[in-house]
């Protein structure tokens, strides 16, 4: 059982691989346009405002499986071909964004308006009432939920194995399916995407508590 | 972009999906109910047990919360039948695995909740002469639920969405009515947005009486 677990090793290590890489492009592609669609949600007109409200509460009401299958099966449908991976990527990206866009609104929420209109009596524009008054402030709130938000995205990136992308979880399938080791195998992968989101978990909890002397 | 809607053959096979939502309702309401035992029962042990037990108590919480559901769900029904001498259906063994999954993180709503239940109140009931159990029953249970009220609701509102997640083992619920649909009629877009239509129905309206019962306990205070 041991040897071929063994030398099922660095099988398991190219899957462990493909859910780090799917995790990072979904962690950093979410955290751009997030950023960008939650200004627009806080400063922008009131129809862009509606629009990416929409957005938001739909795609969080929803479960990441079904807009998963929804995007890989169909946008070729309507004649948008993607490879697998990107689908799985453009889906898990899609659920990300919106969590970023409420931590984000939830983050310049907490800035009070004094804050801003100090800003504006200075003289400053609204890029520069962004750069150097709202978000150094407003990111010490923001980061301790992204961060715990950052091991969702590795928890999440688990389902991508269902459209038949070979991540750590699929790799553990396909080695269960040929040594019938479900047990073992099923808890070795436990064990490691539990080091992975205790070790992210951990460093949210060493920041919250950097920045818990911030008071309202 | 020649896609023309057709929603004729999604409402022939509406049972699917109408018999799939009742069936996920079914699995969150029974798996919910299990995992509010197991979270009332860890968390009141939780704050007031010795070292050795909160450590456990811990180590449960965060290997469940850090470990993907999907993997729970697998390790449960093909994993766990190859050592121990047990037999069970999928829908048994997804109740099971996500009754342990939000007791995991009931745990954590409710010890949270009753760490924030204020000393005095507990004082004042030993100042009037109740014994701890009745302390427990009638000061800090009913001051934890009203302050956790809104972060239970929201997470009663997750675990209905993790249902989905019975369908990787072909527990008939919502989502895999869905993906019998698509494969079966491939009307893809349009089994979607009706599935997306219903979770996103049932999950506010779920949310709206969850609401309500929020209200109800604030305007009790």
């Amino acid at each position: 059982m041991l040897g071929q677990i063994l030398y099922a090793l660095p099988f398991l290590a190219q899957g462990f691989a493909v859910t780090l890489w799917v995790s990072l492009l979904v962690v950093v592609l979410s955290l751009i346009a997030g950023v960008l669609l939650g200004v627009g949600l806080v400063y922008g007109p009131l129809p862009l405002r509606w629009a990416v409200r929409i957005f938001s509460d739909t795609i969080r009401g929803i479960p990441i499986l079904v807009l998963m299958f929804f995007v890989y099966y169909g946008l070729p449908a309507i004649g948008l071909h993607l490879p697998s991976f990107w689908a799985a990527v453009s889906a898990l990206t899609l659920f990300k964004t919106a969590q970023v866009i409420e931590y984000l609104r939830g983050a310049v929420g907490s800035i009070p308006k004094g804050q801003s209109e100090a800003a504006m009596a200075i003289g400053l524009t609204f890029r520069q009432r962004l750069a150097y008054v709202i978000f150094p402030q407003a990111f010490r709130r923001f980061l301790p939920p992204w961060i715990n938000g950052v091991t969702d995205a590795v928890k999440g990136s688990a389902l991508v194995s269902l459209l038949g992308i070979t991540d750590l979880m699929q790799a553990i399938n396909q080695v269960i399916g040929r040594t019938y080791e479900a047990m073992p195998l099923y808890i070795l992968g436990a064990l490691i995407y539990f080091a992975v989101n205790y070790a992210l978990s951990l460093a949210s909890r060493r920041l919250e508590r950097r920045f818990s002397f911030i008071r309202e | 972009m020649g896609y023309a809607l057709n929603f004729n053959l999604i409402w022939r096979h509406f049972d699917k999906l109408w018999g799939g939502l009742l069936l996920s309702l079914e699995l969150a309401v029974i798996s919910i109910a299990i995992g509010t035992v197991i979270g009332l029962v860890l968390a009141v042990w939780y704050v007031s047990a010795g070292r050795t037990v909160r450590a456990i108590i811990a180590a449960y919480v965060e290997f469940i919360r850090n470990v993907p559901l999907i993997l729970l769900v697998y390790l449960v029904f093909y994993g766990v039948p190859t050592v121990v001498d047990l037999a069970y259906s999928a829908p048994t063994s997804f109740v099971l695995t996500l009754s342990v999954y939000s007791g995991a993180y009931l745990v954590e709503v409710f010890r949270s909740g009753l760490e924030a239940v204020p000393r005095g109140q507990l004082d004042a009931g030993k100042a009037i002469g109740l014994t701890p159990w009745q302390r427990l029953l009638h000061v800090r249970l009913p001051t934890m639920l009203r302050i956790t009220l809104p972060a239970l609701s929201n997470t009663f509102i997750s675990l209905f969405k993790d249902t989905s997640i019975a369908s990787v083992i072909s527990v008939p619920e919502l989502t895999f009515g869905a993906q019998w649909i698509n494969f079966n009629t491939f009307r893809i877009v349009e089994v979607y947005l009706v599935t997306t239509a219903m979770y996103l129905v049932t999950g506010y309206v779920l949310l709206f009486g969850l609401r309500l019962v929020e209200r109800r306990f604030r305007a009790a205070r």
